[in-house]
């Protein structure tokens, strides 16, 4: 863990973050898009260990994503409490909460993950340009972020400086899946949210990515929450959960009306 | 950072953000240009006469005597007798005289005649006299001395013989063949009219004159010159005895000539409003004394509705340049909202988002500004020859002035206001977007 002064977050991270319980703790969560609509998420307890790697598995438009939103504290919970790392988010001005996000969480999508006019170098040291903490990180591992950012590419077979500085978007959606994956793991966040980066890659190619991904979130002993319709690679992960059973918006309604 | 990949995104479209630019440039160098032309316009127009404190002619409109008499625009309807310019000039507040003869020219340049008053007395821009750049003033009939911009148009020297024409057009109807000139001295150049004259002693244009009636083959200024006979014998009826008292004491030909207006420099300037009134209310001979300045005032106020409509339609054109931007940056959205998200996910604020079009609205503004500077820079240091020549108008290449800087800043500001409208766009967007585009 960095030791840094700095704001209150930042020193929190130093102080707090190894000693915390639970990397992921939800309780009595609700959150809708509009005031007067249903919750789309509703979630009485959710816990997630550090190093855990969960799978989350449910069918599309279901609210996975605007739970990931919630986790990374890009939306705001209307009711409930969204702990992460032992940080309330709910208690954090939006400010605070996008420094935290860039300090302590990684994110793959599904699709679109990379800026488009930057090189593969570029798109994977980017978190260090929106996050002193996570540049910090890197230098402390023994390596400038250009190094870590090779390294990260090089463990998930991409290879060579050729490659470094190619234009993403000449690359096969299976290597701009393995750069978004640097990207979200440069400077070692603790909490790695993965929103269907596998749905795009073939089966075979799936496994391969995953156990990449895996083996990385090894390494830092990082969380990983992971989003995905698929079912079929729950047997991958520490735990399952099924998307439905989770999350019970219609529970909720019921004692309103 | 944040600079860093809005210029990078920037290059990624560098084709629209190209295009975006020049139109702004070029709006700015129209904007500019018209600003510049309008001021450097007046300037010249200004300085075109200085020192000088009545022009009279025969009865006119004052207008219409300005331009004629110092500008070389249009012509003057009637002429002024002789004997009344003598009378004129003999009165006691006067200092000094100009007599200017037009109505010949010389391919496309006017000719004036004049006498060496011209050389001692006239002013322009403040309180510079004529200088001769080569050669001498004229002498007797047969010389001329040229301004600049003609000895340097049709590439004149000293010695160059010459044939004036009746008439002010470029192609003349009826030439004075038997009466060449020799260019005996080149004036150093002024930025005024005098530039494009030629001038010649009032002498010189009696005998041409002269001469010509005897050939009688252009009807139209034989007509013309019966009509000034029988105007001068009017005139002359009433200032009887008047004329025997000629200062130069010159011949018949001298005592019938007509000028087309003078000027008039005052020992006291003071003196200035009097005399224009008593020239005016004179019942010798119908004249109009007009005060250059007060008349140059008028010729503003006529322009002014023209200069207004050109300023309008270079406005219009900023903010045309202005809107294609909007609109460049407004379809560049949606497919920056994705990058956007990204940018979230990583930790971006929603105000690096905002910043991050703003910023680009308001480089792309600066650098369609620089280069519309350049550009007018360019375009004055190029053009200026033509301008001279076609216009007559001397355009300076300076520091823009207050004027021009206010109105670049203004074009800054209406870019970097009109860049709140994406920007504030797309801010709204990746709020609610997040990390995920909801389309």
């Amino acid at each position: 863990m960095t030791s840094r002064a700095g704001t209150d977050g930042e020193q929190w991270a130093a102080s707090d973050a190894g000693r915390a319980a639970h990397v992921v703790d939800l309780s009595d969560l609700r959150f809708s898009w509009r005031a007067d609509a249903s919750p789309i998420v509703a979630i009485d307890s959710l816990r997630v260990a550090r190093g855990e790697r969960v799978l989350l598995q449910g069918p599309s438009g279901s609210g996975k994503s605007t739970l990931l939103s919630l986790l990374a504290g890009v939306l705001k919970a209307q009711q409930g409490s969204v702990r992460i790392l032992g940080r309330e988010l709910g208690g954090l001005a939006a400010a605070s909460r996008d420094r935290f996000r860039a300090d302590h969480i990684g994110v793959i999508f599904q699709m679109f993950n990379l800026i488009p006019y930057l090189s593969v170098l570029e798109n994977v040291c980017l978190p260090c340009a929106f996050s002193s903490v996570r540049r910090t990180r890197c230098e402390q591992a023994g390596a400038g972020v250009d190094t870590t950012a090779a390294r990260l590419l090089d463990n998930l077979d991409l290879r060579g400086d050729d490659i470094l500085r190619r234009p993403v978007t000449e690359l096969s959606v299976g290597q701009q899946q393995r750069v978004a994956a640097a990207r979200s793991l440069m400077g070692a966040p603790e909490l790695l949210l993965a929103d269907e980066p596998t749905s795009s890659l073939d089966a075979d190619r799936r496994a391969a990515f995953l156990e990449l991904v895996f083996r990385e979130c090894e390494r830092e002993r990082t969380t990983l929450i992971f989003v995905s319709h698929d079912a079929s690679l729950a047997p991958l992960f520490d735990r399952a959960l099924e998307w439905s059973a989770l999350n019970r918006p219609m529970m909720v309604r019921a004692p309103v009306q | 950072m944040i600079l860093g990949l809005a210029l990078k995104s920037l290059r990624n479209r560098r084709f629209t953000a190209a295009l975006t630019v020049l139109s702004i440039a070029l709006a700015v160098a129209l904007l500019l240009g018209v600003e510049r032309l309008r001021q450097e316009s007046r300037e010249s127009f200004g300085s075109s006469v200085s020192g000088t404190d009545l022009i009279v002619g025969a009865r006119t409109s004052a207008v219409n005597l300005l331009l004629a008499s110092v500008f070389r625009i249009g012509n003057v309807a009637n002429n002024v007798s002789w004997s009344t310019y003598q009378r004129i000039a003999a009165q006691p507040e006067v200092a000094w005289t100009i007599p200017l003869s037009l109505g010949d020219s010389h391919r496309g340049f006017r000719v004036l005649g004049t006498t060496s008053d011209y050389f001692a007395h006239y002013r322009f821009a403040g309180n510079r006299a004529l200088e001769l750049a080569q050669g001498r003033r004229f002498g007797d009939a047969q010389e001329a001395v040229l301004g600049a911009e003609v000895a340097h148009v049709l590439r004149y020297g000293i010695g160059q013989e010459i044939v004036i024409a009746h008439g002010a057009g470029d192609v003349a109807f009826a030439l004075h063949s038997d009466h060449p000139f020799r260019v005996v001295g080149i004036l150093a150049r002024t930025g005024t009219p005098v530039d494009r004259a030629i001038h010649v002693s009032l002498a010189a244009i009696d005998a041409v004159h002269a001469g010509h009636e005897e050939h009688a083959d252009d009807p139209l200024a034989a007509a013309l010159k019966a009509a000034g006979q029988e105007h001068r014998l009017n005139a002359g009826d009433r200032v009887d005895g008047r004329d025997h008292a000629m200062a130069d004491g010159t011949d018949k030909a001298a005592s019938e000539r007509t000028i087309s207006a003078f000027l008039i420099g005052l020992k006291n300037r003071s003196a200035a409003l009097f005399m224009q009134r008593r020239i005016n209310e004179s019942r010798d001979e119908p004249l109009t004394a007009i005060l250059p300045g007060a008349t140059l005032l008028e010729v503003w106020q006529i322009m002014a509705a023209a200069e207004r409509s050109l300023f309008v339609v270079s406005m219009l054109v900023v903010v045309i340049g202005l809107a294609g931007m909007l609109v460049a940056l407004l379809t560049s959205l949606n497919e920056r909202r994705r990058e956007m998200a990204v940018l979230r996910a990583l930790g971006a604020r929603p105000w690096h988002v905002f910043a991050l079009i703003l910023g680009e609205a308001g480089f792309l503004t600066i650098l369609g500004m620089v280069l519309g500077i350049a550009a007018l820079y360019a375009g004055v240091a190029i053009g200026r020859p033509w301008l001279e020549e076609h216009l007559g108008v001397y355009m300076s290449v300076g520091w823009p002035s207050a004027t021009e800087f206010g109105y670049t800043m203004l074009v800054l500001a209406a870019g970097v206001l009109i860049g709140l409208i994406p920007a504030y766009r797309i801010y709204r967007l990746s709020l609610a977007d997040g990390m995920t585009i909801r389309v």
